[in-house]
């Protein structure tokens, strides 16, 4: 790499002066059992080159047969983004060699996409408070997905300097949709908060319709970012397309970098090349690719092997019937239905705890409390043992539990937790935990009474100073008859008993 | 038609992976230019209003259903293939040395 | 009838069979003739790649001892076959005539491969063929041409050249060919044979190396119109792997075969492929058949198809495309010929390198004009234009076949010509398709048969039969009936009369 890499402008700078424009390619892997065109296994972590077949190696006289639960998703898909659904589409071959495809070509979709012009709303949070923006789609179709290259030799383990490279084929024709937006045009300073926002409601959607799982850590959700600056009132400019951005970080990240680094080209009085970028997650920035990659002619024509899809209409509204509620509807409804706001719904969204919380205000707890639980204690608990809430030990059916035995006055706060210590810890259910720790709020007032005298005697400079009216002082013989009660106290009431005790009043 | 020319041959051997020798060049260029004259002659019935045939069979949603089956065997895999290394086919470097 | 004492190459498929069942002969003793000659042949008329004698024995004496145990045996087990070299059988050599895979041994079997081992058909082996089945005369082979047993200095036809020779030779009484454009009713024409390509999608392709996906079809050939027929009803039929088969019931062939009957059937001559300009032997042999056919009680008459002289340029236009992308797998990675990986080549380098070395003339020329015709730019004017087309030549099949039962014609314009004739001239070369391309761009099924010697040069005339899209009985009907009052003029067969070799 002789070329020296351009100055840039600061993000924020750079926006003042141009306009954005951006668009994303993703694609995502399906969660299908079998590959798109043949019956291999699709899990992840295989040995190399066990997951393989004479179709998906691309062996000589080998045919593809099409997986219809990939194309059931994808309708599902398009239906959820509210696409046109085409009514006869086909297949395409897509011509060009490399080593990780088999037959040198990948079977794709061309101009007849299953489903096409459709729209996806995210929120992004701005300072005067949330905001909606419409990404336009353009199109969503299927594909198979590449072998996996291992490069060897060279000292870097990179593409660049390998001597040779290795190939595993178990992730060839894996079922891919490939999801295209329109060019996404006035997000000015947020262009970097929706291309995020974009990725990650797409993600919580093929989620919540159960056609993927969306494991970004193993590359199963891929972004092309395409973005180009220009000047305000004035045409589009020459875009770049910066490839292999594959996490939500990562797809702020290639915005950003890529902004600065146009808008500094841009305004040396350079011009932006159209070109294909790698993005490098380490570096956190992209590289120019190789110039030949542009010169290529992929000479798309109909795939012969296969026959055209014709969804039927009664098909179609069969595979609508099977929408779940999409992401953006529930929150809608949730943040009305628990009184919150956008900003404590995604608090709940990025915990995981969604169906959790949920789930516990049915059984009868206040909103605020489910949450607190679930997005705090609970949350810290499952990050430390490094598992999902969900696989916990605790369900919504111990924290109702739990909230009645509080709300009674059985126990408090910090004995609340401990129950929940020994449910994660296997100890039982709630009351068995209870009974076997004995936690119970020590509500017996002579017993109450009998520790505030013991404290008083151990601290008499302390009860000489409530005495002479300095009640703040009195938090410290709560604390120890907290303490010689194990917490199974009452605080306030502590502190009630032993302001009368002393013959003092609250100021 | 316009005729095909040597460079183009040149561009379609490049695409095509065909490392062809000059003397090949200068054969197919003349070869192709005469094949497709002929063939040209297609252009003078397709007028826009007719429909394109793709397949023979008037076929339509052939679909399997999505279930996993055994896969081959990785050695016999292997046995076939010009270089193998760690369980995986070995292939030359990716990159030319000029641009790496 | 009795075969004890008669030479068993000389006898039908069903013959065979029967003695088989009968026991009157072993299947190990019919594959063992073959062998026999295939050896004492076959360095002559090189049918044969692969000559795969230990399994084809085995399979043979598994046959005998199916029978042996009181086993209820299939119509054509224990017959000798020999096997195109395009479908693969698992770790037997399938080169598709090219040095690309020379060595290649697959790890699977072909649809076609598994219906014929399930049969009990006994596989010889391998046969030659143009390389990736391109070409009409097996000129195009990596290892060398197959001769016609008629006049071993000319072409035995091509692509499936390696297949009709086999069955002319003697060296077995039933082959698989498959035809793209038609690789089996051209080599079946030249060698006095009998050749089916089914209606498109009748024989699942899994497993035949696809030259161009939609116009490919394997189908059965023999010496006589019912032991074509007895082969067809084995090897056709839905698989679900192919997702261009048909799913549904194969037409009744062989009793097709065995009615052999056309009275009252409307037969129709295709004005554009009437037989003019055809070499004179073979225009001739063409009439005199129509002539017989009238006489059976068939109905000529002669319908246009305007769009057929079109049919050549859509062709190899439609053909070089897919091929060029079906043969992109052929680049020296997974499996197959490796050239110049010495480390100091990149893999783009290594794969132009290996496809270089590894395809030959033909098959490179096909490749390039397909890349053109499918390149930004041209695609609408050439492949789109070519499918358009193919839309016009079936609207033309289709209106003829609502005033004919089925259409016919010569199917080769010439008999066998001289190797090396045409080798140096594609355009003449592709000229030999003529009249069976049509066919493959309809999707229809069509039959070669013999119906005489060329007075001219005395070789042999092919006459061709096409049916509507799943109508292949109708082949069956016209073929056998053809060929009884044939075989009734002549007193024997066509092929008795072909050298003793």
């Amino acid at each position: 790499m002789s070329t020296a890499m351009p100055e840039t402008i600061p993000y924020d700078e750079a926006l003042n002066l141009f306009e954005p424009v951006f668009g994303l390619e993703v694609h995502v892997e399906m969660g299908t059992n079998s590959k798109m065109f043949c019956s291999c296994p699709t899990a992840f972590g295989g040995e190399p080159n066990t997951q393989v077949c004479p179709v998906c190696l691309g062996l000589p006289g080998s045919m593809p047969v099409v997986n219809r639960t990939a194309v059931e998703s994808t309708i599902r898909i398009g239906l959820a983004l509210n696409c046109t659904i085409a009514e006869w589409c086909r297949f395409a071959r897509k011509n060009y060699f490399y080593p990780d495809m088999p037959k040198d070509y990948q079977i794709s979709q061309y101009d007849e996409p299953l489903c096409s012009n459709g729209y996806l709303d995210v929120t992004v949070a701005t300072v005067e408070g949330p905001k909606v923006v419409r990404v336009e789609i353009e199109r969503v179709h299927m594909e198979e997905d590449t072998g996996k290259l291992t490069h060897a030799g060279g000292a870097t383990g990179r593409i660049h300097g390998a001597d040779y490279s290795l190939v595993d084929y178990n992730r060839a024709g894996i079922p891919l949709i490939e999801i295209v937006t329109k060019p996404v045009a006035g997000a000015g300073h947020l262009v970097a908060d929706v291309a995020k926002a974009y990725v990650a409601e797409l993600r919580d959607l093929m989620r919540a319709l159960g056609v993927s799982d969306v494991r970004m850590e193993e590359g199963s959700l891929r972004c092309d970012v395409n973005l180009s600056l220009n000047k305000p009132g004035s045409p589009m400019g020459t875009r770049s397309e910066t490839k292999n951005v594959n996490s939500l970080r990562s797809v702020e990240r290639a915005v950003r970098s890529e902004v600065e680094r146009q808008s500094a080209l841009l305004t040396a009085g350079g011009r932006v090349v159209q070109e294909t970028r790698h993005f490098h997650e380490d570096i956190g920035r992209s590289t120019s690719g190789r110039s030949k990659e542009q010169a290529e002619d992929y000479r798309y024509f109909p795939e012969p092997d296969l026959v055209p899809i014709a969804p039927s209409p009664a098909w179609i509204d069969e595979l609508r019937s099977t929408l779940p509620e999409l992401p953006s509807a529930k929150r809608s409804r949730l943040e009305a239905e628990w009184g919150i706001t956008p900003f404590e719904l995604a608090t709940v969204v990025n915990a995981g705890a969604l169906d959790l919380v949920e789930e516990t205000i049915e059984a009868g707890v206040e909103s605020a409390a489910a949450r607190k639980w679930w997005t705090g204690e609970l949350l810290r608990t499952a990050n430390d043992q490094g598992i999902e809430l969900a696989d916990l030990p605790v369900t919504p059916a111990h924290i109702a539990r739990v909230e009645a035995l509080v709300a009674d006055g059985s126990l408090n706060d910090k004995l609340a937790r401990q129950v929940f210590e020994g449910v994660i810890a296997g100890e039982g259910d709630v009351d068995e935990v209870i009974t076997s720790r004995g936690l119970a709020v020590v509500s017996d007032d002579a017993a109450l009474l009998a520790a505030i005298d013991e404290a008083l005697v151990a601290q008499p400079d302390v009860a000489e100073k409530i005495r002479s009216g300095k009640v703040q002082a009195a938090g410290a013989i709560v604390g120890a008859v907290m303490k010689s009660t194990r917490g199974q106290a009452d605080a306030a009431k502590v502190r009630a008993l032993l302001l009368d005790r002393l013959g003092v009043t609250e100021a | 038609m316009t005729a095909i020319t040597r460079a183009e041959v040149a561009h379609l051997a490049t695409l095509a992976r065909l490392d062809l020798t000059e003397t090949e060049l200068d054969h197919y260029a003349q070869q192709l230019d005469v094949i497709l004259q002929s063939v040209a002659r297609v252009s003078e019935i397709a007028s826009a209003d007719i429909p394109a045939t793709s397949h023979p069979l008037p076929l339509e949603n052939v679909f399997r259903d999505d279930i996993a089956r055994p896969c081959l065997d990785r050695a016999e895999v292997l046995a076939a293939a010009p270089a193998h290394e760690d369980d995986r086919f070995r292939v030359p470097r990716i990159l030319d040395e000029e641009l790496s | 009838m009795t075969i004890m004492g008669s030479d068993l190459t000389r006898q039908t498929a069903a013959v065979l069979a029967e003695a088989i069942r009968t026991g009157e002969a072993s299947a190990a003793e019919v594959t063992q003739a073959h062998l026999d000659r295939i050896s004492s042949v076959d360095e002559r008329v090189h049918a044969f790649l692969h000559v795969d004698t230990e399994a084809a024995l085995e399979s043979a004496r598994s046959v005998d001892t199916k029978r042996s145990s009181g086993e209820v045996l299939g119509p054509l087990a224990g017959v000798p076959l020999a096997l195109k070299d395009v479908l693969t059988m698992r770790g037997v050599p399938t080169t598709c005539g090219s040095r690309m895979l020379e060595n290649w041994r697959p790890p699977y079997d072909s649809s076609v491969v598994e219906r014929l081992r399930a049969a009990d058909i006994v596989i010889l082996g391998k046969t030659n063929m143009d390389e990736f089945a391109m070409g009409s005369s097996t000129e195009h082979s990596a290892y060398g041409p197959s001769h016609n047993p008629w006049d071993l200095e000319r072409i035995p036809g091509g692509s499936g050249g390696g297949s009709a020779a086999a069955l002319a030779a003697f060296e077995a009484p039933l082959a698989i060919g498959t035809d793209t454009g038609g690789s089996i009713r051209q080599p079946a024409a030249v060698t006095g044979t009998v050749g089916v390509k089914p209606t498109y999608g009748g024989v699942p392709r899994y497993g035949l190396v696809a030259l161009a996906s939609s116009l490919d079809q394997a189908g059965p050939c023999a010496r006589t119109v019912m032991d074509t027929a007895l082969l067809h009803s084995i090897i056709a039929g839905y698989d679900p792997r192919d997702s261009t088969s048909i799913n549904a019931p194969v037409p009744d062939v062989v009793a097709a075969a065995a009615k052999a009957d056309v009275r009252g059937m409307r037969i129709g001559i295709v004005t554009e492929l009437n037989g003019e300009g055809y070499q004179a032997g073979v225009a001739q042999r063409f009439r005199e058949s129509l002539a017989i056919l009238e006489h059976l009680g068939a109905e000529i008459i002669e319908v246009g198809c305007p769009s057929f002289e079109y049919a050549l340029g859509a062709y190899y236009l439609i053909l070089p495309s897919e091929a060029s992308s079906n043969l992109a797998r052929f680049d020296g990675m997974r499996y197959g010929l490796r050239v110049g990986d010495d480390g100091s080549h990149s893999v783009e380098q290594v794969m132009s390198l290996t496809r270089e070395a590894g395809f030959g003339a033909e098959v490179k020329r096909r490749i390039m004009l397909g890349t053109y015709a499918l390149s930004s730019g041209y695609y609408d004017a050439y492949y789109g234009s070519a499918q358009k087309v193919r839309t016009l030549i079936m609207r033309d099949f289709a209106s003829a076949f609502e005033s004919v039962d089925v259409l016919v014609s010569p199917t080769a314009p010439t008999t066998a010509f001289k190797i090396g004739e045409k080798i140096d001239d594609p355009l003449a070369m592709y000229l030999n398709d003529i009249a069976t391309i049509p066919v493959n761009l309809a999707g229809n099924a069509a039959m070669s048969l013999p119906v005489g010697l060329a007075p001219e040069d005395g070789l042999p005339v092919g006459f061709q039969i096409m049916a509507p899209p799943m109508a292949d009985d109708r082949l069956y009907l016209v073929g056998a009936a053809l060929e009884s009052a044939l075989y009734d003029q002549w007193g024997h067969l066509l092929i008795e009369e072909a050298p003793a070799l």
